[in-house]
Formats: structure tokens, C-alpha cells, sequence
């Protein structure tokens, strides 16, 4: 069947399968070419392969939970929604999380995710104690930080490429309420901005709103927002007498692509001046409850599909602290210039993180997304250079479109993985279109 | 007031987890009974995590009737709802040449089904109250030459349902048929299903639940399975005869 990412770019002819159980499971590894798939949520083609592509989300029980440290045992398929929805009424929230609840359990161990807390709290993998992989020959080992450590450490950001990722424990985070003490502080330019996250190293919470069409003195204007998790004693008192109730959100569902003539930047201009604006006014301390902070899309389901027919490439890199501000200023300019600015642009603080193959290290991410277009291919083109040579390296999550000797040019690290699949015999089994046409 | 049990019969079935999962969202505590019911352990575990019901897990093969007594015995609790969703649907041509794997899928359709649910009919009948849900399928309504064998044997399991009701009209207990169409199952895994006509398991969970609340005898999941099967049951035999459906 056809099938892509959530930028719906790439497409591909996929074979795909429904395993029942680890049984079933252990067939389709034995025939070799696999590579597993939860929520379809990572947005390039890391979860697709031709050859067979596994359908993880029958795999989606909660098996154990204790109170006492706050650590959930789970299959790999199980929704991060529904751990949300069953947890947090009990005053438990997941300690760190992506922009997206619909993401699965597995997914989130294979691309390492990190959240508005990286700086403070680190990845999602700072929180798992140990995860159940199955392996070429069938066997499903546990792995952790003392036990198949090297497993462990290369399953982590792997893209599920080490194994088929079975069930995890990780721990949750104890939370008094489902309220957010939001502050939004709107910045003028890239220095502002930078500055602002510095001033609040100590917030749990932040990320910037980037306004990426906005050139020249306005280059890196922002709107940066900093949260909290609200004390009880912080509710009104309305509010207190049932802290983890939460008013239902609309949902809206794009039902259609959006014609790409609406899709110039004129709109974006449009959106993205809007958007500061109204950040501006609302600027100041408010509260606002846990699924308008983190999943402020998820209430617009399949918004994937603004960008019309031909979706999206999402450009996501990391740089390092010292080089970040002269790396920021020349993505955005390059993204200025091309008059192609996103409708979204997220500009996060990481904190330092040692990892085999993870994303994150400490310094600066910029978000970008770009409709496909010849033109665009050639700004995502220049963007790579750039971060290149500010010492960057990219989100294996949103990638689609990266060619080979880009990704190991930033990022040594791709090397050693690659030939330590090889060496295990690993390449040949699990595979994806990505890990391909990365050369993993 | 605690909330009543309800035993699901067939729980690793697609629809009995489902169903599992419906009945326990709304409070009750659930009783899982399979063969093998040592294996839903993540089961019980997982439904209990996420609904806070007490669940517990019951060795049950429906082709053992000598079994039964013990059975409903170590339930604890007489369940107030049983739910059957326990079903084989083999291979039709498999079935045409062997007489073995034909007689199993007639006998996981219709005997076993129908004799575990006698067997709780009895003690809910003397108890005076309780609900028995069969499910049974679209296909019983009429013998096509695709599926006759397991067709036929869930034309005796609705026969079956439908005579309990009659008796146990005047008891205090309900029974309700169930008939789902096509429903994404393990069962159907791999086939080619059309959408239109094609529930989910939790659909199936719905309609039970639903079935249940207005007193319904028969129910079909998705209402246009009723007219289907109306306009398939008035077609003459001998023009049906000669038709590939």
C-alpha cells in the first residue's frame, strides 16, 4: 500500500503487516527487510520500507505501573495519549514529551525525542530504565544502562534500527494539576531571543515561536514561552476542586489538502505576522491547560495536509552553543531571503547530552517546514550547508530528503553506527527506506 | 453499589477485548475466560491499569462440557453479563475435503458457544436475573457457497440464542443476539474487506453495550447489514443457486 510520513513526503509502495503477538513478530523478522512502524508521526520515510513494513500498534498494553516512583511499563504500540488520558487524573504526566501526543511508546525510543525541557530534564531516554528489543535472530533481549548497555545506548535515537522495540519501562513525572503557568514574552530579533532563553535557564518549560519571514533588524523575532506546572494552591479556586479536569478542546480535521496556490508567501507572511501578533497581545502569565501547551496542532488533526498535494519537508538541526547564534542568523536569512518561511518555526534550547546516536546535544534547534517544491528542495539544500558548517547536525525524525554524505559529513557518529550494524548483521534485516538512502 | 461482573467468553478475541474494555470503562470488574487464559495476563493487566476494575483471568475450553460446573464455580462472582464471542472461521474449501477441520469449525461456532452459554443459562435462570450475549454473524442468515460450513453452524448458534430468549423471557433473563457483518479481526486479517460494510471490534463493543441498556433481542452492528441480508434471505433459492455471492 501506499504509504509516508506525517509530511506525506516520500510516498512509497510498502508491504505492509499486522504482526500478532511476538510469535508473529519473530516470522516476519526471520524473513528479514523489516523495519517497524507505530503512529506514523515521524515525518520522512523512517518508517517505511518496501520491503515490509510492521504495524506495531496491536502491540498496545499497559502492563504495570508503580505508584510509588511513578514508572510504567507499556508495549511498544501504546499511544502517548492514552498514557496521558489513564495517567494523568492520577497526577502523573509523561516527563518529557514531543509536539505530538499521537505518537507511540516505541517511536518515541527510536527517535529519542525531547521535549520544552531538554535543557533541564534531557531526552526521552533519560527516563527509560529498560526496553525489550528483538533481535535478527528472534530473540527478545532486555536492554538498560547496566545490562547489553551498547543495545541500549544505540536503541535510543537508533530509528529502530538495532531491533524491533517491544515494551519499555519509563517514568512518569508526579504533576499537582493539568494546568501550565504559561508566560509568553514576545523578542524583537535572534539576540533577544537568545538572551530570553538564558534569563530563564531554570524555566522547566521553553520554546520560541520563531516569525521566520521577519528579515533584517526583525531577523529571529519571537515569541518565546515559558512554562510551569501549576501547584494546586496556584488554581482558582474553581479551578482546585478538580486540578486534573480540563475543558474538552474542539477538534478540527482538515479534511482536504490545501490548493497549492494558497500556499505562497504571502500567506505565510500573513500567518506568521498574525501569529506574532496576537503572542504580543497575549503576552504576560496565564494558564493554560496541558494540551493547549504542548499539542497546540494536535487540536487541528491532519494538519499535515496545509501544505497541499505534494506535503512537506521538515528541516530540524541542532547546533552547538557557541556557534548557534551565527548559525540561526544565517538559516533564518537563508530562509528570509527565499521568501519561503514556514508556517512553523520552533526554535528550542537543548541541554548537554552524550549519546551514541541521539539528536540532541546542547545548544540551539531550529524547526523548519517547507512545502515540497523544486525551490524548496535547493533552500533545504543551502540550509544543510549551513548548519554544517556551524558544527550541526540533524533529526533523523524529520528527515526524508537528506542525501547520504550530508548526514555523514555532520555527524561521525552515522559512521560507526552504520558499520556497527554491518558488523552485527543487522543492516539486512532491519531496514528502512531512510536507513538506505542514509547509508545506516 | 459495586457494579457486576461481566464474563467474557473468547477474551483474546479482538472482540472480546474490545468488549472487555467497553464493559470495564464503564466500572465493571471483567472476567476473562480463554484457553491458555494464563497468556492474558497482559491483559488483565493492561484493562485493569487503565480502568481500575478488578480483572480475573479463567481457564475455559467451550469443547469440554465436563468442564463446565468447575468452571462457573471458580468464577467467584455469577457474573450479571456473559458475553460469547468465541468463533473459528477455517477455511471453506479446507473444510469441503476435511472432515476434521469442518466438524471443528461447526463445532466452535455452534456447540461450544451455545453449550457454555446453557450452562450459565441455568444458573442465571435460577438466580432469577443476568443478560447472555451471543456473537453470532450476518453469515447464518443464508448458506452461500463461500462459507457455508461456518455459516451453517452460526445459523444453529443464532437458532440456538433465539430459542434461550423465548424460554427465559418469563425468567428475568435477556439474551441478545449479535450480528456482526465483515469486522477487522484477526479472523479477517489479510482479507479484502469493503469499507462501507466493515466494522471495528469496538464497534462491536458498542453495539453490545447498547443492545443491552434498550433490552434488544437482535442487533445488527452496522444497520445496513439489515437490509443487505433482507434483500440476500427474499432472493428465490433457485436464482441464488446460480449467483457467485
Amino acid at each position: 500500500m501506499i504509504l509516508s510520513g506525517w509530511g506525506r513526503f516520500p510516498r512509497q509502495d510498502c508491504r505492509v503487516t499486522r504482526p500478532r503477538g511476538e510469535a508473529g513478530l519473530k516470522d516476519l523478522v526471520a524473513a528479514g527487510g523489516l523495519i517497524a512502524r507505530g503512529n506514523g508521526r515521524a515525518y520522512g520515510d523512517s518508517a517505511l520500507s518496501r520491503r515490509n513494513t510492521v504495524d506495531m500498534r496491536g502491540f498496545n498494553r499497559l502492563l504495570a505501573f508503580d505508584p510509588e516512583s511513578g514508572r510504567l511499563t507499556a508495549e511498544a504500540g501504546v499511544l502517548l495519549q492514552d498514557v496521558i488520558s489513564v495517567f494523568l487524573p492520577r497526577g502523573w504526566f509523561p516527563a518529557v514529551t514531543p509536539g505530538t501526543k499521537y505518537v507511540t511508546l516505541g517511536g518515541m525510543i527510536a527517535a529519542d525525542v525531547h521535549g520544552k525541557n531538554h535543557h533541564k530534564d534531557g531526552s526521552f531516554g533519560a527516563f527509560v530504565d529498560w526496553i525489550d528489543v528483538m533481535g535478527r535472530d528472534g530473540e527478545v533481549r532486555r536492554c538498560s544502562r547496566d545490562r547489553e548497555a551498547e543495545l541500549f545506548g544505540w536503541t535510543l535515537g537508533g530509528m529502530g534500527l538495532t531491533g524491533v522495540i517491544l515494551r519499555a519501562a519509563f517514568r512518569l513525572r508526579p504533576v499537582d494539576s493539568a494546568w501550565i503557568r504559561q508566560t509568553a514574552i514576545p523578542t524583537a530579533n535572534l539576540a533577544e531571543t537568545m538572551k530570553c532563553f538564558s534569563d530563564h535557564r531554570t524555566a522547566t518549560y521553553a520554546v520560541a515561536w520563531v516569525d521566520c519571514l521577519a528579515g533584517g533588524g526583525g531577523l529571529g523575532r519571537s515569541l518565546v514561552l515559558l512554562g510551569e506546572h501549576a501547584r494546586r494552591e496556584e488554581l482558582p479556586a474553581k479551578k482546585r476542586q478538580a486540578p486534573y479536569a480540563v475543558p474538552a478542546r474542539r477538534r478540527l480535521s482538515l479534511p482536504f489538502e490545501v490548493p497549492d496556490f494558497l500556499l505562497n508567501s504571502l500567506t505565510l507572511r500573513a500567518f506568521n505576522t498574525f501569529y506574532y501578533h496576537r503572542g504580543r497581545q497575549g503576552a504576560g502569565e496565564r494558564l493554560v491547560d496541558w494540551d493547549s501547551f504542548f499539542y497546540p496542532l494536535d487540536s487541528l488533526l491532519g494538519w499535515n495536509r496545509i501544505y497541499g498535494r505534494r506535503g512537506f519537508a521538515q528541516f530540524q538541526c541542532v547546533l552547538p552553543l557557541e556557534r548557534s547564534q551565527a548559525g540561526l542568523s544565517a538559516l533564518l536569512e537563508a530562509t528570509s531571503r527565499a521568501g519561503r518561511g514556514s508556517f512553523l518555526a520552533v526554535l528550542k534550547r537543548l541541554g548537554r547530552q552524550e549519546s551514541r546516536i541521539s539528536f540532541p546535544m546542547e545548544g540551539y534547534t531550529l524547526a523548519l517546514d517547507f512545502p515540497i517544491s523544486p525551490g524548496a528542495q535547493r533552500l533545504l539544500a543551502e540550509l544543510d550547508r549551513i548548519a554544517i558548517d556551524h558544527g550541526g547536525r540533524f533529526y533523523l525524525a524529520k528527515d526524508g530528503r537528506m542525501p547520504a554524505q550530508t548526514l555523514h559529513r555532520a555527524d561521525p557518529r552515522a559512521e560507526i553506527f552504520r558499520a556497527r550494524r554491518e558488523g552485527l548483521g543487522l543492516a539486512e534485516v532491519f531496514a528502512s527506506a531512510q536507513s538506505e538512502r542514509l547509508r545506516l | 453499589m459495586t457494579a457486576e461482573p461481566v464474563l467474557i467468553i473468547g477474551g483474546r478475541s479482538d472482540i472480546g477485548r474490545a468488549v472487555a474494555h467497553r464493559f470495564a470503562a464503564a466500572g465493571h470488574p471483567i472476567q476473562l475466560a480463554a484457553r491458555g487464559a494464563a497468556g492474558l495476563a497482559p491483559d488483565k493487566a493492561d484493562i485493569e491499569l487503565r480502568h481500575d476494575v478488578a480483572v480475573t483471568l479463567h481457564e475455559l475450553d467451550v469443547l469440554a462440557p465436563e468442564s463446565f460446573d468447575g468452571f462457573i464455580d471458580g468464577l467467584g462472582d455469577l457474573p450479571g453479563v456473559a458475553i460469547c464471542a468465541v468463533g473459528v472461521l477455517g477455511e471453506q474449501a479446507v473444510c469441503e475435503r476435511d472432515h476434521g477441520a469442518a466438524a471443528l469449525v461447526m463445532r466452535s461456532n455452534y456447540e461450544g458457544p451455545a453449550a457454555i452459554l446453557a450452562a450459565l443459562a441455568n444458573r442465571f435462570e435460577a438466580r432469577g436475573s443476568g443478560a447472555l450475549v451471543g456473537i453470532s454473524s450476518v453469515a447464518g442468515e443464508r448458506g452461500r457457497a463461500a462459507n457455508y460450513i461456518y455459516g451453517s453452524a452460526k445459523a444453529g448458534f443464532t437458532a440456538f440464542l433465539s430459542g434461550l430468549r423465548n424460554r427465559l423471557a418469563r425468567k428475568g433473563v435477556h439474551v441478545v443476539t449479535v450480528l456482526p457483518g465483515f469486522v477487522a479481526t484477526r479472523m479477517t486479517d489479510g482479507m479484502d474487506l469493503p469499507k462501507r460494510l466493515t466494522a471495528t471490534p469496538e464497534a462491536v463493543a458498542t453495539a453490545v453495550e447498547a443492545a443491552l441498556r434498550r433490552r434488544r433481542d437482535v442487533v445488527y452492528v452496522k444497520p445496513v447489514w439489515a437490509l443487505v441480508m433482507m434483500a440476500i434471505r427474499t432472493i428465490p433459492e433457485g436464482i441464488f443457486k446460480g449467483m457467485r455471492i
